[in-house]
Formats: C-alpha cells, structure tokens, sequence
C-alpha cells in the first residue's frame, strides 16, 4: 500500500514529462505559429471599422488624396454636426427604433411562445407543427410571390407591417429557443401544476423568469436584424419619411458609388464624399457598438445553451 | 426522428392514467381500452386538455402559413399570365411558357453560371474558413486571448449588409486603403468595383470579413464536447499535433460540420442575395448579377412578375433538391444528416 501511493505521484509525473517532452519545440513553434496568425486575423477584422472611425473624424482633403488610414487626418466635426441637424435623418432614425421595438416584441411573443409549446412533448400534433415551421428553411415562396401577397393581397405597402410582419419569426430561433425548453426539468411544472397552476402560470411565472439568458439573446437577435434591414423597406416603402435609417444609408452609398437606381434628389446631391458616409455609417451602427460589449458573453452562452444538444 | 419521439411521447400519459384507471390487482382489462391508453389523445381530448398550448399555437401557425405557406402557392403565378391589378392567382394557364422563355435566354444562363460560381466558390473557401479559426482558437491557451479574438471577430456579424458595403466601397475605391497599398508599389490605382473581374474576390473576402468569426461558435461548442482522454490517449499512442486534430478533433465535430454542410448546400443558390445587389452595377453585370439580382430586375423594376417566379421557383426547387440529396448522401456515407 505505501508503495503505491508513493509510486503514484511518479507515475503522473513521468507520463506528464513523458508527452511534455515529446513535443515541446514543436508544440512551441506551433503556438507562436497559430498566436500570430490569429493576432493577424484580428489586425484584419478591426481594420476596416478603424478606417471608417479614422476617415469620420478626417477632413474630406486628406480622405481625397488617399492618406486617411487608421489615425483621422485634419481633426472636425462639422460633419457630425451636418448630419445630425438633416431634419430627414432624425425621422428615419426614430423610424428605425420604431420598427426595431414593434417588430421584436411581435417576434419574441410569436417564437417564445410557439418554442414551448413545440417542447411540450405530449402535445398531440407537436410534430406536424415543427415540421410545418422547418420546411420553410428548405424551401421558400420566392422574392416575387412574397412580394405579390405582401404589397398587393395585404395592401401593407408604406405601413409599418411591410416592415416587422414578414420576417416575425425566424425558425432558426425557434429551433434554439425549443431545444432550450426542452431542456426544462419537468418536474418543477408538475409541481407548479400540483399546485393549482394554469399552463399559463407555468409559462409565465415559472418558464419565463427562469429562460432569462435565451430571452436576453433572442430579444437582441431579433432587435439587430430588424435594425440592421434595410430590403423590406426598399421594396414595400415609397415615402421617405418612412424609410429606416438603414435606407437613409443606403440612399447616401448608392448616391456616392455611382450605381444604379439613385431616386429622386440624392443625384442632386453634387459629390457624397467618403467622411459624411462614415459619419453616417458611425452613427447607424452606433448603439449596436454601444451594446454589444454588455451581451457579448450573454449570447454567445445563449445560442450554445440552444444548440450544443440539437 | 419520428419515431424516437413517439416512444419519448407515450412515457407520460401510460404512467399518468395507468394509476388511476388501472390499479394494479385486478380489475378485468378491457382490452380496447387498454390500447387506448397506450396509444395518443384523440384530438378532441387533446384540444380539451391542452387548450392552453395550443392558444400558443394558433398565430405563429396563422402566420407560417400567411408569410410562408401562401407565397409557396403564389408560385402558381409562375404557370399562369399575371397582371397588376388583374387576378390574385393570374388569369389563364401558360403552362411551362416562362420556363421556355428563360431557359432560351443567354441572359439567363450567364446569370445562373455566376451564381453556381459564386455560390461555388463560397462554399469552397467560405464553409472551411470557420472550422480552421475554430481549431486555432481551440489551440490558444490564454482564455483571455481567446475571449479577445472572439469578440473581436464576432463583430462584424454584427453590421448591417448596408454598412458592409459601404465599408467594400471605401476600401476598394480610388484613394482607398487596398489602392495605397498598390500605391507603394508603385502600381496604378484601379478602380475596382468598375471591373468585373474583380468582383468575386471582392464579394468572397467581404463575406469572409462578416461571417468567419460568427461562424466558429457552434464548431467551438462542438468542441468544448469532446472528451480530453481521448487526447490523451492518441498522445500516448505517439499522435502529434496534427495527428491529433486529424483522428481526434475533426471526427469529433464532424456531426457539426456535416449539418451546417448540408444547410450550406441548400442556400448555394441563394448566394448573399443583398450584399450582391447593394455592390454590383450596370457595368460589372457580367460576373456580378446572380439569379436573385436578376429576377428582382425583371420582376419587380420592369413588372414581369409571372416570369419572374419562375426563375425563382426553378432557384427554390434547385435549393430543395440539393438539400434532400447532400442529405441522404450524408447520411449513407457518414451516417449524419438533419434527419
């Protein structure tokens, strides 16, 4: 007995020098390898933000003549102020927040609630129901009929339901969110059940406080895509005032690139140079950047909570 | 999967009726009534007992079917002529007229060969690039830097397709950072986004830029499932780092990898429908119109619409048979597949 557990500890020891060894100079090249690229990949990924901090802080002269790169060149910011005083750009901003408050509560209220009732397995006809939900992801109606129901059938052409009804649910979320009631432990709603509660109880008092993280996540999913689109807007809205920002941005790229289909009096506009589109670019991406940092570790934890067992 | 869940299904309601309708002894079982209970609720029971749940279904089915389900049928415009203004569904059959029609167009056929370069090229360089972050990140041994990268390339998945473009536009323009580069070597700037020929690297390095960082994260959670004995037990057997990865690593994920696969292949036809509209112009049309560019055109600027859809019916149905074929040919070879 003294023997072994002396010889124990050896025996770990030999086995952890023994493969320590065996690739220490390569292991070591390795990491400095792999570290570097990384280092490299991420120079890369922030570059292009950088660049268009640098050119929105720079005056168009030194954009102009190609010296604009990281650090902002001829320091202003009568830009930032010629932007933020366009009375169009406000409308469509608060446009925007509008459509991401009504089309993510339409969302989550739609998702969260079919996700639940999708998990509850001796719902009779639960697998229809899904299969209904994930045949969509295969296969769809096209741009045209869509189209077609949207701006001729419902008539939501320059309404907001053009904008937050089409895309209310997305079955990828719906999947995550039910894998996660799924794995609910059934025994807390037997016992709220026992208790004299409602299905309703149980998902609101019980279910819901305790699926925080997945809330959290999809509620902010969902608030990104509807602030970031910019497509059901261009087809289904005529009326600038109606436009989100994201349109106000599109109109400004669009103008300055030269491409097709500019409307109306942005081709008035003489030359839409590279520092009021950055600013503009800087200002719409403004509370994404704001948040982001707060709910990183939030949904990266939520969408793995959702699909590690799916 | 149908299956598994109808054995999962019958658990509760035998055990939950069994003790109330069967006590164990002997009351004489009635047979039919025995096999009731091991068989579902009659909807009418099940409507009864889980009307609450099925409150919960009612509109986001209303809504599948409106937003979903109804276009899928709206295709019918594709077989019939369509009028704004006319009939909802068209007025008179046409048969597979329109079909004829964009298959004799030379047009068309240079708007579907790029999209199946596109998309081809996409899912060549586009599918790996995750898993191989995916596998360096899992190699970094600071938590900290590995926190670090991640946030940093999650971001931008983060931006709006608007902003990315107008992101490509200043980088790729005239006095943009790509042409001071060539700038010190002396070069010419060239004003890409004039020139067809560059327009698939631009489109694949954007893509790249906005999706590789996003990408990792089911790869990495795959990962973090894989049991550390087994490394052990490869190093033990004399496997290298790379042997590792190889006989360890990689068929460890491989389930990830074959699903989102075959997800991949299913939307190859759908090449980033958005981006390649906000990027291509009149000039670069001939490397940078893909299906869906093209059939937006037609359909809704120039109002061909029964045209229109059948281009994309013809694209849907390409999707869904890719799907069904990456699918079944997965799940013969590798044993993997959605379903």
């Amino acid at each position: 007995m003294v023997t072994d557990l002396d010889a124990a500890p050896d025996i770990a020891r030999v086995r952890t020098s023994l493969t320590q060894i065996k690739d220490t100079r390569g292991t070591r090249v390795f990491r400095v390898v792999n570290g570097v690229i990384l280092a490299i990949v991420c120079v890369l990924m922030l570059y292009p933000f950088l660049n268009i901090v640098a050119k929105a802080f720079s005056a168009e002269s030194y954009i102009a003549a190609g010296q604009v790169n990281v650090i902002p060149r001829g320091f202003n910011l009568t830009t930032f102020n010629a932007v933020m005083s366009d009375a169009m750009f406000w409308t469509n901003y608060k446009n925007t927040v509008v459509y991401t408050v009504v089309g993510t509560v339409i969302a989550m209220l739609l998702t969260t609630t079919f996700a639940y009732a999708l998990s509850r397995k001796h719902l009779r006809g639960r697998n229809g129901f899904i299969g209904i939900a994930v045949f969509t992801m295969f296969f769809s109606g096209g741009l045209i009929p869509n189209y077609i129901l949207v701006a001729q059938w419902l008539h939501m052409r320059n309404t907001l339901w053009a904008i937050v009804l089409p895309g209310a649910i997305s079955v990828f979320n719906l999947l995550v969110m039910k894998s996660f009631f799924d794995g609910f432990p059934s025994e807390l709603e037997e016992a709220a059940a026992l208790d004299g509660m409602s299905t309703y109880g149980v998902f609101f008092r019980i279910v819901l406080p305790l699926s925080k993280a997945i809330l959290a996540t999809m509620t902010l999913f969902y608030a990104v895509t509807q602030w970031n689109s910019w497509f059901s807007a261009f087809l289904y809205l005529d009326q600038k005032s109606l436009f989100p920002v994201m349109m106000y941005l599109r109109n400004l790229i669009a103008a300055a690139s030269g491409s097709t289909e500019v409307t109306g009096d942005m081709q008035d506009a003489v030359q839409i140079g590279a520092n009021i589109q950055s600013v503009t670019m800087l200002l719409t991406v403004l509370p994404i950047i704001c948040v982001y940092p707060f709910i990183q570790k939030y949904f990266v934890s939520g969408v793995m909570l959702g699909s590690v067992k799916g | 999967m149908a299956r598994q869940n109808e054995v999962v299904d019958l658990v509760p309601s035998t055990v939950g009726s069994g003790s109330s309708l069967a006590p164990a002894g002997g009351w004489p079982i009635d047979h039919r009534v025995e096999q009731k209970l091991h068989r579902k609720d009659s909807w009418g029971v099940a409507l009864r007992k889980d009307w609450r749940i099925y409150t919960f279904v009612v509109l986001p089915i209303l809504f599948l079917v409106v937003f979903r389900y109804v276009p899928m049928f709206g295709n019918i415009i594709a077989f019939r002529r369509y009028r704004p203004g006319g009939s909802p569904i068209g007025d008179e059959w046409v048969g597979f007229q329109y079909f004829d029609l964009f298959i004799h167009n030379p047009q068309f056929w240079t708007v579907f060969w790029n999209t199946v370069i596109l998309g081809g090229l996409w899912l060549i360089i586009g599918f790996p690039l995750p898993i191989i972050l995916a596998l360096m990140l899992n190699e970094l041994r600071s938590r900290k830097l590995k926190r670090t990268v991640q946030t940093i390339s999650y971001l931008p998945h983060f931006l709006s397709i608007v902003i990315v473009a107008g992101i490509v536009f200043q980088l790729v323009s005239v006095e943009g950072t790509v042409n001071q580069i060539l700038g010190w070597f002396g070069a010419d700037p060239i004003p890409f986004m004039q020139r067809p020929e560059f327009f698939r690297a631009i489109y694949i390095l954007s893509e790249a830029w906005q999706t590789v960082g996003w990408g990792t994260i089911l790869y990495l959670a795959a990962l973090t499932t894989i049991d550390d004995q087994l490394y052990e037990a490869a190093r033990i057997d004399g496997a290298n780092r790379w042997k590792q990865t190889w006989h360890v690593t990689l068929p460890g994920i491989r389930p990830t990898i074959v699903v989102l696969l075959i997800l991949n292949i299913g939307t190859f036809m759908a090449v980033g429908f958005e981006k390649v509209l906000l990027l291509q112009n009149p000039l670069i049309y001939s490397t940078a119109d893909v299906l869906n560019t093209y059939l937006y055109r037609v359909g809704i600027q120039t109002g061909q619409f029964s045209y229109a859809t059948a281009i994309g019916l013809f694209e849907s149905l390409i999707g869904l048979v890719l799907v069904l074929s990456a699918n079944f040919t997965s799940r013969k070879l590798v044993g993997a597949s959605l379903w």
